[in-house]
């Protein structure tokens, strides 16, 4: 059993100014600012929080509606704060009983890191789902379900309901290393074959995901349906490894989203040649048609922004924990 | 009582204007660009109303406001009055006396107009609305007593708002599902802060509210719940005014480079996620030096004026036909032009160059002429063959129209859709193929203005409650 996240948060330290005082920038818009503006408001509070590796994080959050009616492949959009960006992530597992839905981060920027102070007891200011298509799930024999490190997350709700539907499920999960690997236990209670694997061989198989699948295949193994969802690189990889045999392999993709309803299309991919919505087309597309240079290249666009925000945010954090960044 | 003042005097008035904060400092900041008029001015203005016996502007009003009366309480000192006469009619008459296009409306039809310059009238709907958020008290307005019946309006842009503002008079129960986090649609995330103030948009929703209507954010329909759920869950009526929330790229190559967005991005971030004001705000936005909008309609100059002020030294709007057929207001174009945005005329873009990160270094484009008009009446633009050059440019905003939005004509069978996806309404009611349901603005028209969805809206809430009575 994981313990329990018992991190001092910032704004246990400051209880005079709430999270992060200096990132609470006065200006006229939140002077004007009514009670109302959210309308009648509901709020999302976390009703539990974990550590599940080095920087991820698992939430469990009370919202009775989207527990109810999320389906595998699907996702949501949070914010934090008012000030927040909308953040889309996956829907890792759902309690249609006690209505909640649990959300699985990395902290890898500042607004998952702001996320990342969050715990039990504190509330999501708005949360949206579910959203996107939900994955396609039928019985298709013997489904290979792949995750790459946070992207074992989606790829579990997945291997759950392909399970359920009475695939003979193969998982092959994978981290960089050993204290970044997640879901190891849940994986193993829905597949029917897991392996694991760290990049850095500090754990189970030594080596990436692709090469577990490659020996798998090479073995002869027959599979119907690849399922693989992780970093890019990885998502590429493996697409050129089935490319070859024909084998027909579904990725889910996570471009940058704003509003994530199909409004602005800043998650737009080429697949097949055409530009699709992530958000309303997708996520998940047929790995062999996507253009993954493409995807690379629009994730990076706002590296310097991150950066900038990143800094301003470490900045104030240690500010309020006594001048040490 | 004051009495307007002699025919001749009269004429000799000037049509008013309103004074406005100068274009170079103004495109430094995002602060609203006119001041309005003070109660003098209004007044002056006022006086030149001839009061006409049979109204040509209301006819031409999509909402048929009563125009010379609201003016009339204006001259007699009842600005508040003259509010409320307002918003008999029209329920965002803040929003409407900035963001209207007047001059294609009331304005064109004004007596005065025929010889010389007609009556401001929306300059003076804002001065009142204006007027009235600053010093009125919140009056409950008559409703009337409980139906007993729910209606769900679906989107809380100008046809949503308008839709729940008259049918919580009516005695319906109203409840509004937003799918953004804010409400008020596009007037929250399109129309940026210096053309319309996020917090009368606020103001319009907060009364709202205070009249009865709930608003629930977050709610994506067609996702969480489709509309058969909603009917199945208690609402007697749905009103489906979603907006024509898809945006059309051209399908140029290049086209999915960093630093190219689509208008409805590029406002979003900057408006809705107040990216302008990054970092405190953690949305980022691109900043180009030199930024193309492609389109010529109220989006693209919205999208133009918001680069100018991010910091952009060179801002082209590159439009396929001529100035004489740009679709934007008149006004928007001024205000562009003194800002120092840059026209290329007779201008399509065919190419999108990119660097090898990814990024849009460049475009080219093709000369054009203008040949004979098509069905929209307008000259067709003919390429000019050897005519491509390029330009220089580190952003791109796409600003060419929006499409319909599927997901909740997608998730919702019976409901019929035209070949573009825009739901079917009858013109008149804003009654679909399904029975109950009844939708208007620009997810049935396509993209259009502000008091066009205001007015789809004020048919379809006659026709829910005549429906809801039967």
């Amino acid at each position: 059993m994981i313990p329990l996240f018992l991190k001092p948060r910032p704004q246990d330290l400051c209880p005079q100014n709430g999270p992060y005082p200096s990132l609470r920038f006065k200006n006229e818009e939140s002077e004007l600012r009514s009670p109302s503006e959210k309308g009648d408001a509901e709020v999302f509070p976390i009703v539990e929080s974990r550590v599940l590796a080095t920087a991820v994080k698992q939430f469990k959050v009370t919202a009775p509606e989207i527990a109810r009616k999320r389906k595998p492949g699907q996702f949501i959009v949070l914010r934090t704060h008012e000030e927040g960006e909308r953040i889309p992530l996956t829907i890792a597992d759902a309690d249609p009983e006690a209505g909640t839905i649990t959300l699985i981060f990395q902290e890898v920027g500042k607004s998952t890191a702001h996320l990342g102070t969050l715990s039990s007891g504190d509330s999501l200011l708005d949360l949206i789902g579910p959203l996107g298509h939900p994955t396609h799930i039928e019985k298709f024999g013997t489904v290979a379900c792949i995750g790459g490190g946070i992207g074992i997350a989606p790829v579990y709700p997945i291997a759950r309901g392909m399970h359920d539907a009475g695939n003979r499920v193969l998982a092959i999960i994978g981290a960089r290393t050993k204290n970044l690997l997640i879901l190891e236990e849940e994986m193993s209670k829905v597949a029917d074959f897991l392996r694991v694997c760290t990049d850095d061989g500090s754990y189970g198989y030594p080596g990436f995901v692709s090469d577990a699948l490659q020996d798998i295949l090479d073995q002869g193994t027959q599979i119907d349906l690849v399922v693989a969802i992780g970093p890019v690189p990885m998502m590429r990889v493996v697409c050129n490894l089935t490319r070859n045999r024909n084998l027909k392999t579904i990725v889910s993709l996570n471009p940058i989203m704003v509003d994530a309803t199909g409004m602005c299309g800043a998650c737009r991919v080429s697949v097949g040649g055409r530009t699709r919505f992530v958000c309303v087309d997708g996520p998940e597309f047929d790995g062999h048609e996507v253009n993954f240079a493409e995807l690379v290249k629009r994730q990076r666009a706002y590296l310097p922004q991150e950066k900038k925000s990143m800094e301003t945010f470490q900045h104030a954090q240690g500010a309020c924990l006594g001048g040490k960044p | 009582m004051a009495e307007p003042p002699e025919k001749k005097k009269r004429e000799a008035i000037p049509r008013q204007k309103m004074l406005e904060q100068e274009a170079r400092a103004r495109a430094k900041n995002f602060d609203e660009v006119p001041f309005g008029y003070n109660p003098d001015l209004a007044k002056l203005e006022a006086s030149r109303c001839l009061q006409c016996k049979k109204p040509a502007c209301v006819k031409d009003c999509p909402v048929s406001i009563d125009i010379p009366s609201f003016i009339w309480m204006i001259l007699q000192n009842d600005f508040l009055g003259a509010a409320r006469k307002l918003k008999e009619m029209n329920s965002l008459p803040a929003v409407c006396g900035r963001v209207c296009p007047q001059e294609d409306q009331c304005e064109k039809m004004c007596v005065l107009g025929k010889k010389g310059e007609p009556v401001a009238i929306g300059r003076l709907e804002r001065f009142a609305a204006d007027y009235e958020r600053k010093h009125g008290e919140f009056v409950m307005p008559p409703k009337a007593s409980p139906s007993g019946k729910k209606v769900a309006v679906v989107g809380s842009g100008p046809a949503g708002l308008t839709v729940a503002g008259d049918l919580i008079k009516k005695g319906h129960q109203v409840t509004i599902f937003e799918a953004l986090h804010k409400a008020g649609g596009v007037l929250v995330y399109g129309i940026p802060e210096f053309r319309l103030p996020k917090a009368i948009v606020q103001a319009e929703v907060d009364y709202l509210q205070n009249v009865g209507v709930e608003i629930k954010t977050n709610q994506v329909i067609g996702q969480i719940s489709t509309v058969d759920e909603l009917m199945a869950a208690g609402y007697d009526a749905a009103f489906l005014g979603t907006g024509a929330g898809l945006p059309t790229f051209m399908n140029i190559p290049g086209e999915n480079l960093n630093g190219v967005y689509s208008a409805n991005e590029y406002l979003t971030r900057s408006n809705l996620m107040k990216a302008y004001l990054f970092p405190q705000y953690d949305t980022p936005i691109a900043q180009g030096k030199k930024v193309a909008v492609l389109g010529g309609g109220n989006v693209a100059m919205d999208s133009a004026r918001t680069a100018i002020r991010l910091g952009a030294e060179d801002v082209y709007i590159v439009y396929r036909r001529s100035k004489k057929e740009l679709p934007a207001r008149i006004e928007e174009v001024h205000h562009a032009e003194e800002e120092g945005i840059q026209f290329h005329f007779l201008t399509l873009p065919v190419q999108l160059l990119g660097n090898d990160e990814g990024w849009v270094y460049g475009m080219e484009c093709q000369k054009m002429e203008l040949g004979e008009p098509d069905q929209s009446g307008r000259r067709r633009p003919i390429p000019i063959p050897g005519s491509e050059f390029k330009i220089d440019v580190d952003l791109v905003i796409v600003a060419i129209g929006t499409g319909a939005n599927p997901l909740i004509q997608s998730t919702t069978p019976d409901l019929k859709t035209n070949k573009w996806g825009y739901i079917i309404a009858d013109p008149e009611t804003g009654a679909t193929s399904k029975k109950g349901v009844y939708a208007g603005g620009d997810i049935v028209t396509g993209s259009a203005t502000v008091i066009l969805a205001m007015g789809a809206g004020r048919q379809a809430a006659d026709a829910i409650h005549k429906y809801l009575s039967e």
